[in-house]
């Protein structure tokens, strides 16, 4: 990957890998074991033999973030397990993605308390959101296949990784900057200091 | 639907049979249950109740072990729940502010009783952890969420709550969302400038940053606003009115 | 070689919070030296919600939803003690309408077969057996879809109110809860066929955590626990709500107080809970469709008193204790007192001299929910 990397030009002849590649990764999500709470039950309820993720590739749940590649935070994320999320996220190798399961990992669900964290893409950034308290294992089938949709659109061979396309896509091709990083961040607070009337274009 | 006003008076149910009138407190020392204990102890009751057909027994702090101790020695040897509570609201109470329960439980004589010891704030109460071993993480959790100390407690730690917390959180005028976040002393896992918002409890939208610098919403919205810091201040009393669906 | 040269110190390493065999964001130092357990020292509170303090700021109708996510594996029976709770304070609990009563019965024990078969798929899982979890997981989806047809959720189920219950039961539920007692035998054989002469299980749960009933009563244990040592307790028996003095069933009580013991307790009490079902439903047959609650008014306030009612749910006894100021809709105090809590609070005894590796089979076998141990 390293050798391939920042070598093309958007749109050269890197779809077909792309293709290969997002196929490949899209079939074969290894999930990290991360049940905190009630949702945990219904990510249980998605292995057994009537909702079955193995037919998605999906079955091997592994116990050690090193091997994984999605994130499903499946429960509430509490103060107290907030920074151990944040390292087991960090502890993840690229790429990554991360489903926010339920409600009370997208928004704290129904505690808005003084120990619960109000959504999980407070400490880490988040890919897919599946509501429901807790959700319909068919929902969840559903964030994993949005996510496979999500995997689809990737580009493998560009430098930043799979964050940087999904927010690239986002901007219309005028105002896709050039850097990416404190730079960008930067430039933009410049922009926003000098004037807030710039209308962006949404893309 | 079991709307009282709306029904008829023929097909009003039977009113339930008047209440028997309210034990008197040494009705209920003399009963058949807590007798053996409360003769041998006179001085340490202060008040006795009955209510939906259990006891609850006032007792003085300063000899709670020893009536513990005389009702394990008496059969009850099962302490089913000890937890506290905060009375500051309560309409019309007339003693100190925390109050710590216990329930026993015989299995001889099949009963539970209550025992009730009134304390005030910053006043520790003995612990009962050399009675029964179950008490020992009961009392932590009274400790942490209430702050009252027990003495003689082979651990007295936060159990629920993180080392550092600031606060007990079920007191009465400990405000339900928090008085700040608790990811404050976790500084690592934020990058320098992130994290909550000083002063906040950052349980709004715009408390937390997670990244580095000030707070840019970063291809979400087309104009790029930064929201607005809400300046929190430390909220006044508690929440309590605050009805959650 | 002097002790020095050797490093012989004992080490203390953190398991869990996030393990894939601990139920839940537990974690335990365990201080061990070589493979020998020296202590282990649980930590709690990565699931502390505040559920406590958000009853009170809510009131009694709303907080029935709540109770259902600290047991989250069991919660027909979390409802069922904090509206029996309300219910005390109320003075209404001879009210209910039998019908209610038998409903109410008839899903704690649908609930407790379903707790029961989720302890069997995580515990064999844990153990290194992954075959129950599927079996056990089938017959689970059969009565979740009961639950859905009742309530129409399948977890968190919120089936019950204050005063009663709000929805009926007809022939159609009847029949297919039928159907699943039908097969529901047969099933528990597969289980057991599986596990229960399988020499690899008994090597490793036989002798494992084994608790006198004096240390069980004096750790305030209760729930298959307890019973597993040979106390024969349980709340149906000692203090009978709903139905429950109707009915006739057995509670199995073990020998030894070690792991197997408890397993097959919690086995047999799976075949009683089908009793108690089939009981049931010839009970309901003679009851009025349609009554189902007793007369409580829309503004629930419970008069100034404080009671303590407690239901036995899978885990042991759940109890619910209420403080009511008699002026407000919200209660003035709800403590809960959770069986997985004081069922783990004993841990560090009962693993003490074991190896490693029992851990994972005691933490299995007492069977927590952190969703209870923290609220």
């Amino acid at each position: 990957m390293g050798l391939m990397e920042n070598r093309f030009e958007p749109n050269v002849l890197t779809t077909s890998v792309d293709k290969i590649f997002n196929w490949a990764r899209k079939s074969s999500i290894w999930p990290m074991q991360f049940g905190l709470a009630c949702c945990a039950i219904e990510m249980m309820a998605v292995l057994d033999p009537r909702y079955d993720m193995a037919r998605f590739g999906a079955e091997v749940f592994r116990a050690t973030p090193r091997q994984a590649d999605l994130m499903i935070v499946a429960g509430t994320v509490t103060e107290k397990m907030a920074p151990i999320v944040k390292r087991l996220w960090d502890q993840m190798p690229e790429p990554k993605w991360v489903l926010a399961m339920g409600s009370c990992a997208t928004c704290g669900g129904p505690y808005d308390t003084y120990a619960v964290t109000q959504g999980v893409d407070r400490v880490i950034p988040v890919d897919v959101y599946v509501p429901g308290c807790p959700p319909r294992p068919e929902a969840l089938l559903w964030g994993l296949m949005e996510l496979q949709k999500k995997i689809d659109k990737m580009h493998v061979i560009r430098k930043g990784g799979a964050a940087y396309d999904f927010a690239r896509q986002q901007l219309a091709p005028s105002e896709r900057p050039a850097h990416t990083g404190p730079a960008l961040r930067a430039e933009q607070a410049a922009q926003l200091a000098a004037g807030s009337s710039d209308e962006k274009t949404e893309a | 639907m079991a709307d009282e006003q709306e029904q008829k008076p023929a097909a009003k149910p039977a009113p339930a049979p008047a209440a028997p009138p309210a034990k008197t407190k040494d009705e209920v020392l003399a009963d058949l249950i807590v007798a053996p204990v409360t003769a041998a102890m006179p001085g340490a009751f202060l008040h006795a109740k009955e209510q939906f057909g259990e006891i609850s027994l006032y007792v003085s702090p300063e000899s709670i072990v020893d009536v513990c101790r005389a009702f394990k020695a008496h059969g009850f040897t099962y302490l089913v729940d000890l937890c506290g509570s905060d009375y500051s609201t309560f309409p019309a109470h007339a003693g100190e502010r925390f109050c710590v329960n216990y329930l026993l439980y015989s299995f001889k004589q099949n009963v539970r009783i209550r025992l009730k010891v009134f304390i005030a704030d910053g006043v520790s109460v003995p612990s009962v952890t050399g009675v029964w071993k179950t008490a020992n993480w009961h009392e932590r959790e009274t400790f942490d969420m209430y702050g009252i100390p027990f003495t003689g407690h082979p651990m007295l730690e936060r159990i629920l709550m993180w080392e550092g917390f600031n606060g007990y959180p079920l007191r009465k005028d400990f405000p339900i969302r928090g008085i700040d976040t608790g990811a404050r002393i976790y500084p690592e896992v934020f990058p320098p400038g992130g994290g909550p918002k000083p002063g906040s409890t950052g349980k709004a939208h715009g408390d937390v940053n997670i990244w580095d610098g000030p707070a840019i919403p970063y291809g979400r919205s087309p104009k790029g606003e930064v929201p607005e810091a809400k300046q929190v201040e430390a909220p006044q009393g508690s929440d309590e009115g605050k009805a959650d669906a | 070689m002097t002790q020095t040269m050797l490093n012989l110190h004992e080490m203390e390493i953190s398991f869990g919070p996030q393990h894939p065999s601990t139920h839940g964001v537990l974690r335990v130092m365990v201080k061990i030296d070589g493979e020998r357990i020296v202590d282990a020292k649980p930590i709690i509170g990565y699931l502390h919600r505040g559920t406590e303090k958000l009853f009170e700021a809510m009131n009694y109708p709303q907080c029935v939803p709540h109770t259902d996510r600290m047991d989250y594996v069991a919660s027909a029976t979390n409802n069922q003690g904090f509206v029996g709770a309300v219910e005390k304070l109320l003075g209404i609990t001879d009210q209910i309408p039998r019908r209610a009563k038998l409903i109410r019965v008839m899903l704690a024990e649908l609930q407790r077969i379903s707790s029961h078969l989720l302890w069997l798929a995580t515990h064999a899982i844990d153990l290194g057996a992954m075959t129950p979890f599927f079996y056990t997981f089938r017959e689970r989806e059969l009565i979740l879809d009961l639950f859905e047809d009742y309530c129409g959720a399948r977890l968190t189920l919120n089936c019950m109110r204050i005063g009663g219950q709000q929805d009926d039961i007809n022939a159609a539920w009847i029949q297919k809860l039928n159907d699943f007692l039908g097969i529901f035998d047969a099933a528990l054989d597969e289980y057991e066929s599986l596990l229960t002469m399988n020499r690899i299980w008994r090597k490793r749960t036989v002798g494992i955590g084994v608790i006198t009933p004096e240390d069980a009563i004096d750790w305030g244990l209760t729930g298959p626990p307890l019973r597993g040592s040979g106390v024969e307790w349980d709340i149906r028996r000692a203090f009978p709500y709903e139905v429950y003095s109707e009915l006739k069933f057995e509670i199995p009580i073990g020998r030894n107080g070690d792991t197997y013991d408890r397993y097959l307790c919690r086995m047999e009490e799976m075949r009683q809970s089908k009793k108690i079902l089939e009981q049931c439903i010839t009970m309901i047959a003679d009851t009025k469709e349609g009554d189902l609650k007793a007369k409580v008014s829309r503004v629930i306030r419970p008069p100034e008193g404080e009671a303590y009612f407690s239901v036995e749910c899978p885990k042991g006894e759940l109890g619910y204790y209420i403080i009511s100021d008699g002026k407000n809709q919200n209660a003035y105090r709800c403590h809960v007192r959770p069986p997985s809590f004081v069922n783990l609070s004993a841990l560090p005894d009962l693993v003490k001299g074991h190896l490693v590796a029992d851990m994972v089979a005691v933490i299995g076998t007492i069977d927590i929910v952190l969703g209870e141990v923290d609220r």
